[in-house]
């Protein structure tokens, strides 16, 4: 009897399963329209620093490697051009190998050629051509092409985040004789081996790509073709989506946007969500008084109550995570228990913030002081957050008074002259991976976008440790000291809540998956529309 | 009437001239560059002093202000306009893109505001103090109280949720296909085209009344001329000048001011150009638009003088 009712069960779960996998079957056809928030200056990935370069012009491109475009934490590399590699006994030698017959859009084959004439560019740029992102390759000492489906790079010392360096979204690969003739061909030109082929850009309004029939992932791209609309104002992104003129928009939406997509469109609109690699924290002067002495720095962080922060905040604003220097949920971020030992993480909040007045006494300020807290003019998440930081401070005693200062002045007149006491900082990866999200926090002479203003040797050396290791446990293990220190022992920084990346979009698309990054995952090679 | 239009003309210059001084001061007055904006969008981790220093000297910032200010004003009188230094594209290029846009927007909500605004204007003049005349004036005094963009909102939003339904988001050019292009564009010229005939409206209806209680007028009816010649022949012709000088005006602000506007609308044209620019600190794209909003006023200003002349004689002969 248990046999039967288990070869029934099993046969209605079978039937279940049937129209389950008819629906997830990736259908071709149609067209993605998308807006985007930002225009880029150029066509160069390997110059330019927005989004609005990723979101419209990707499609275009392949990058070496990629990060899987299924893996919600967009840590995990996966082939692209290259469909394998292998990494050298010392650490020091990666060997990729290249798929064959890939195409570039004007027909001529893609060889190894192309990959270090692309790299090169990016690491060893010539004299007046702009690679914004080559200081994240100092370690690579020459790019080498032995034969055409082999490309190796041969790096000073070994390095644990190389390979997702080399999965960067923004090093797209040029076909080599174009760079060869002009380095700035790319600036103002698309030809790519990606799998949509360029149709048209008008500027200041749209982006057309169809489907490349000759791409080398067979059966991919499955749309037609995309329509990338640059749409500024967020109100009117809300509009094409809600009216059904646009599907997605791959930055992000806040909490209120997403619950009035849901509301007016209910079954239509799917939301993903996840921790998002972008974080405000605030930079503390070092070089001026009291902030040189770490107790007024911890009190400042003690302060803050996260976790209630995160419940009220979350509601209004694209921030929600209580995160340390990782993204939560990603392969080296603490876990919550071991992250509510730091300073300022704790749950106890009434003990937290008597720790916090205890230490102001012991460094000679028992009645609190005033400050200028200085801010980005950025509205959002920077005032939600600056408003809220201010109420904690002074709940400890703390007179703190806000200014905002102009976006493109901000970094210019603030944070590289130093001329603040406590000041909104911003940090956005592209991957979630140790080596770039840390450096941010070595000595200010190693790296003058510290604008705390510190010297931190044993920072420094954590961080140089982290990277060079090959064990995953040791780097953990490196990377939770590097954190204590940072946030706790000295509290050089304070990190305040991980942005949360909000992605409403119509049901209709299906094959993309949210991660971290809004820069990653924007090829469109498995995205699919049902109708 | 030659020598007088011939004196109005030579007077543009020296306006464009300081135009030109205050707007380049203007803009390097205003702290932050196009570099500081291009490179520290992410927050500029791995962004260099050297690499800060060397994207300045590629666009001439390093240069000292007298420098730039001669070299771009000598570009600027063989009408080379330079690169956008955010783009790199000639900026001749970048704002032809959006004129033609901007330009139909302007026209449509011109013809939109003159044909509701010159008549109710008459009407509520000769009907004043009636049921027509305070009709005439609710609906302009809620002309001017609601701001085009607010009411551009309320358009997009009646469209969503009543009818599912939302304008075009590409612009297409009137001659490529005139039903898309009508379908994106009327929407925003009915929205401003109110504003701006709410303001013409009042003027008429304002300019109307004096002409009407003029001395001539009398005469003319006293004559027993036929009502509908004195109105147009007499009282129209010498109302219109004020209301030529708003109409004017507000067609020259048009051309680059409908920022808000073209963002709830998402057009593509002068006025988000002109904000984009200004937040990049794309110094040489922002001179340029002030330069050709300005040409625009001081064009506009000056074929209202010239019409002045030609509507009121006594201008001329002073």
């Amino acid at each position: 009897m248990r046999s039967v009712t288990a070869l029934v069960a099993l046969l209605l779960a079978a039937l279940m399963a049937v129209p389950a996998t008819a629906q997830d079957k990736p259908r071709s056809g149609g067209e993605l329209v998308f807006p985007v928030p930002s225009e880029p200056p150029s066509y160069d990935g390997h110059r330019e620093e927005t989004f609005g370069l990723i979101h419209p012009f990707a499609p275009f491109y392949n990058t070496l490697i990629r990060v899987d475009p299924n893996d919600p934490t967009g840590t995990k590399p996966a082939p692209s051009l290259a469909e394998s590699w292998t990494v050298s006994s010392d650490g020091r030698t990666y060997t990729f190998k290249l798929l064959h017959g890939v195409k570039f859009h004007d027909g001529s084959e893609m060889t190894s050629k192309d990959v270090k004439a692309s790299y090169d560019k990016i690491i060893f740029p010539a004299a007046g051509v702009a690679s914004d992102r080559k200081g994240q390759y100092q370690n690579v000492e020459a790019v080498e092409a032995p034969d055409p489906t082999t490309v190796r790079f041969r790096l000073k010392f070994p390095q644990s985040s190389f390979l997702l360096s080399v999965a960067s979204p923004w090093n797209f690969i040029y076909k080599a004789d174009m760079l060869a003739k002009d380095m700035h061909w790319y600036e103002k030109n698309i030809m790519g081996t990606g799998p949509f082929t360029f149709v048209e850009h008008v500027k200041g309004s749209h982006v057309v790509g169809k489907k490349n029939p000759n791409y080398w992932d067979k059966g991919k791209p499955y749309l037609d073709s995309f329509r990338a609309v640059f749409v500024r104002d967020s109100a009117a992104q809300v509009s094409l989506i809600r009216g059904e003129r646009a599907h997605i928009q791959f930055r992000g939406f806040s909490p209120k946007e997403r619950d009035t997509l849901k509301g007016a469109l209910g079954d239509k609109i799917r939301v993903q969500e996840s921790p998002w690699d972008c974080i405000l924290m605030v930079a503390i002067n070092h070089d001026k008084k009291p902030y040189d002495d770490k107790r007024v720095r911890r009190a400042l962080s003690l302060a803050l109550d996260r976790y209630a922060g995160s419940k009220a905040l979350s509601q209004i604003a694209i921030v929600k995570e209580v995160a340390g220097v990782q993204v939560p949920g990603t392969p080296y971020a603490t876990p919550p228990d071991e992250l509510a030992k730091l300073a300022g993480y704790g749950k106890d909040i009434a003990a937290a913030r008597a720790e916090a007045k205890k230490l102001l006494r012991e460094a000679g300020v028992p009645d609190g002081f005033a400050f200028t807290f200085k801010n980005r003019g950025v509205p959002m998440p920077y005032e939600p957050l600056a408003i809220w930081m201010i109420d904690q401070w002074r709940q400890i005693g703390l007179n703190v008074k806000h200014e905002v200062v102009e976006s493109a002045a901000y970094y210019d007149q603030v944070l590289r002259p130093g001329n603040f006491d406590v000041a909104m900082d911003f940090q956005c990866g592209y991957i979630v991976e140790p080596d770039l999200d840390l450096y941010k926090f070595v000595s200010t002479d190693k790296n003058p976008s510290n604008y705390s203003r510190y010297t931190d040797r044993t920072l420094d050396d954590l961080y140089t440790k982290q990277g060079r290791t090959q064990d995953v446990e040791e780097r953990k293990r490196l990377i939770r000291t590097f954190e204590k220190r940072l946030l706790d022992e000295e509290a050089h920084y304070l990190m305040t809540l991980q942005w949360h990346r909000i992605i409403p979009h119509s049901a209709k698309v299906k094959g993309w998956q949210v991660t971290p990054s809004h820069y990653l995952n924007n090829t469109l090679d498995v995205v699919w529309l049902t109708e | 009437m030659w020598k007088y239009v011939i004196k109005r003309f030579f007077l543009m210059f020296p306006t464009l001239v300081g135009v030109a001084i205050i707007a380049f001061l203007l803009l390097r007055i205003v702290p932050g560059d196009i570099v500081e904006a291009r490179l520290m969008g992410s927050g500029g981790a791995f962004v260099t002093a050297q690499m800060i220093a060397e994207e300045r000297a590629k666009f001439g910032l390093d240069q000292p202000l007298w420098r730039q200010f001669a070299t771009w004003l000598f570009d600027l009188a063989r009408f080379d306009f330079g690169r956008s230094m955010w783009t790199g594209a000639p900026i001749l290029e970048e704002i032809k893109l959006r004129f033609a846009l901007s330009l139909q927007v302007a026209l449509m909500a011109t013809i939109v505001a003159t044909v509701l605004a010159i008549p109710l204007g008459v009407i509520a003049a000769l009907k004043q103090d009636t049921w027509v005349d305070y009709a005439v004036r609710v609906f302009s005094i809620a002309g001017l109280a609601m701001p085009s963009f607010w009411l551009g909102i309320v358009i997009i939003l009646g469209f969503l949720i009543v009818f599912r339904w939302l304008p075009p988001m590409v612009y297409t050019p009137f001659w490529v296909n005139p039903w898309q292009n009508m379908l994106q564009l009327i929407w925003p010229a009915l929205a401003v085209g109110y504003r701006y005939s709410a303001v013409a409206t009042r003027m008429t209806r304002s300019a109307m009344l004096e002409v009407l209680r003029e001395d001539y007028i009398r005469t003319a009816r006293a004559k027993g001329l036929w009502m509908k010649l004195i109105l147009v022949r007499h009282a129209l012709k010498n109302a219109m000048l004020p209301v030529v000088t708003v109409i004017g005006i507000e067609f020259a602000f048009l051309l680059g001011g409908l920022v808000v506007t073209e963002q709830v609308f998402n057009l593509n044209g002068l006025g988000m150009l002109f904000v984009e620019s200004v937040a990049r600190r794309d110094y040489t794209l922002t001179q340029a638009l002030v330069m050709l909003t300005a040409s625009a006023f001081i064009i506009v200003n000056f074929f209202m003088d010239v019409m002045y002349a030609w509507l009121d004689p006594r201008i001329r002969y002073r």
